[in-house]
């Protein structure tokens, strides 16, 4: 018996050829992959939106391509059009990173084929850290290269109009300075879209793990819940501040995507130094955990 | 070597007990079949081997843990579950490229080349397959993974008698060899009598019979009675009776009454009794309204082998 008991899980290989082993981050990647195939909305929500965009945006450009003819006034309307643009798509990807957080590890339990991604070499941790990464890294990074290609498009169509009026088409490339509206732009994706809202899709995902139907009340209802029982015993509303706080940002950083002073916007220091940004991620850690244990637990409902 | 080693395993949903302290053994190269009736503890003995499942009590398998290890445990086991699990979603190809993504054994050229045998081609979604066809393709995932541990949960449910003979006919002809041990449970019991090494019965969370193949033979016999005989028959208390066109079949432990094959043959024709028969023998209604006036079997301690 003890003979048995000795056997270790490595003796079991020895009489085998081992094929090539596989790099730890491989499963990782690949469900990364394997979320991009399942939910398409991931990439395809923000491009037709972009595609909305730049179908108004060509139906004002021409439009106004007889009105406007001061190259200053184009720069303002190109302006307008980026900071729209890229609230738009924002918006777009935070719809959507909700939507697949909700589905995410609830849709694979409906229907069954959790059983299928259990009976593979892959942990519950690099399964539940996958689908966290569409939220806090995929959705910002495609956000960004789609605002600023959108971004970019926009700005030679309205350079062209410009031409074709004999206009200077300097101000345009001037005014707005692209290179450091895109790094604007990124910095706030990972800073506000990642860090900062990355408790809200860890809450999401728990809630996705656990609840059996109705992932979308069960995430909603308690926040509901608590803040109309503040009310009605206390009078306060403090909790309803706290998810306030929570989805505009930082005091140091509300969005300013334009405007002269955005620059002033784009302030680390400070933002590492908020205490909220430290909470939220602890919070974040501490619900992708509870999902990791769930998710270990449940089988399909 | 052992592959599967348990010891006192339990396990309990709510008050409901679902495995009442199950003590088993395989060896590789064995290919187990896993039979009960439903709400037995089959699936639930399956999902706990497979780490799917918390349970009480001691479980090793290849040497694992499999609770706290499933994810390296699922290199050396493959799974198929009672029902389509594949994500309706998944392109045939995009299976395959996970599946080689994710797994360090998986030769992809080899469930290729099975694919090519069938009239499933790689552009196809799993929603447009029919089930046959995505009970082949999980088929063909899995047999192109090197795994010493094939564990199947009803995995012919629902396909027609041409997929479920090939089904087993490729599993033992292109996959299975000494080194590898198969698991499988199945209703379709007389189907896989020739296909196992080793037979378990489970009731209500127990293991009430385990035992090989060439053990079940030699131990349980049918012998085909004819009605002046009856009497004489009955009186070596058979385990299970049961009337066949005037004639009665009687279902005799030849270890438990010691008796032999000639004083049997005395009374009529022998032969092997199905894995279905015994079953039914086992742990199906003793005197149901088939049978009348006949001894009934005894519950057995001696059943339970070790």
């Amino acid at each position: 018996m003890n003979t048995q008991s000795n056997v270790t899980p490595e003796s079991f290989d020895s009489h085998r050829i081992t094929p090539a082993v596989l790099s730890p981050t491989r499963p990782f990647y690949w469900s990364v992959r394997r979320e991009l195939w399942e939910y398409r909305s991931i990439y395809i929500a923000p491009l037709a939106v972009a595609a909305v965009t730049l179908f108004g945006f060509l139906i004002a450009t021409i439009g106004r391509a007889m009105s406007v003819h001061d190259p200053a006034r184009r720069a303002g309307v190109l302006e307008d059009s980026n900071g729209f643009a890229a609230l738009m798509i924002m918006g777009t990807a935070f719809v959507v990173g909700v939507f697949y957080c909700l589905e995410a590890l609830h849709g694979e339990r409906r229907d069954r084929s959790i059983l299928f991604w259990k009976s593979l070499p892959v942990s519950d941790l690099t399964t539940v850290l996958s689908k966290a990464t569409i939220p806090l890294v995929v959705l910002p990074l495609l956000s960004f290269v789609i605002t600023v290609v959108l971004q970019f498009i926009m700005l030679l169509l309205s350079s062209a109009v410009l031409l074709g009026t004999g206009m200077s088409v300097a101000p345009l490339w001037t005014q707005a300075s692209f290179f450091q509206m895109s790094m604007m732009l990124l910095y706030h994706l990972f800073a506000v879209h990642a860090l900062w809202y990355s408790p809200i899709y860890g809450w999401l995902l728990l809630v996705s793990s656990w609840a059996r139907r109705a992932a979308f009340l069960w995430a909603a209802l308690p926040f509901f819940a608590i803040g109309i029982v503040e009310k009605i015993a206390f009078g306060t509303a403090h909790f309803v501040g706290l998810l306030q706080y929570r989805l505009s940002g930082p005091e140091a950083y509300t969005l300013t995507a334009r405007g002269g002073d955005a620059m002033s916007t784009v302030d680390p220091v400070s933002f590492l130094a908020t205490p909220g940004l430290w909470i939220g991620l602890a919070l974040a850690a501490a619900f992708l955990a509870g999902a990791v244990r769930m998710r270990r637990y449940q089988g399909p409902i | 070597m052992t592959v599967i080693e348990a010891r006192g395993l339990r396990k309990a949903f709510g008050a409901t007990i679902a495995l009442d302290g199950i003590d088993l053994r395989i060896e590789e190269g064995r290919i187990v079949g896993l039979i009960g009736p439903n709400g037995a503890g089959k699936s639930t003995v399956l999902n706990a081997i497979l780490g799917l499942i918390p349970y009480q009590g001691e479980l090793k398998v290849l040497g694992r843990d499999p609770w706290a290890e499933r994810d390296q445990l699922m290199r050396d086991i493959c799974f198929i579950a009672d029902v389509a699990v594949l994500p309706r979603w998944m392109r045939v190809s995009q299976a395959l490229e996970y599946v080689a993504g994710v797994h360090p054994r998986f030769e992809r050229a080899k469930a290729e080349a099975f694919l090519a045998k069938t009239t499933i081609t790689p552009a196809r979604k799993v929603r447009d397959l029919s089930k046959g066809m995505v009970a082949q393709l999980h088929l063909a995932l899995v047999m192109a993974i090197d795994a010493k541990l094939l564990v199947l949960d009803e995995p012919t449910l629902g396909l027609d008698i041409l997929y479920r003979k090939q089904f087993y006919d490729s599993l033992l002809n292109d996959y299975f060899d000494r080194s590898r041990t198969i698991i499988v449970t199945t209703h379709q019991v007389e189907e896989i009598q020739n296909v196992l090494t080793d037979v378990m019965f489970i009731d209500r969370g127990r293991i009430v019979l385990d035992c090989s193949m060439e053990t079940f033979e030699a131990r349980y016999v049918e012998v085909t009675v004819n009605p002046d005989r009856i009497a004489a028959a009955r009186a070596l208390k058979p385990i299970y009776e049961r009337p066949v066109f005037g004639r009665s079949i009687l279902l005799f432990d030849l270890t438990f009454e010691r008796l032999d094959r000639q004083q049997l043959a005395a009374l009529g024709e022998l032969h092997t009794p199905s894995i279905a028969d015994l079953f039914v023998a086992v742990l199906g209604n003793p005197l149901g309204q088939r049978t009348v006036n006949s001894p009934g079997p005894t519950p057995n301690p001696t059943w339970s082998s070790r």
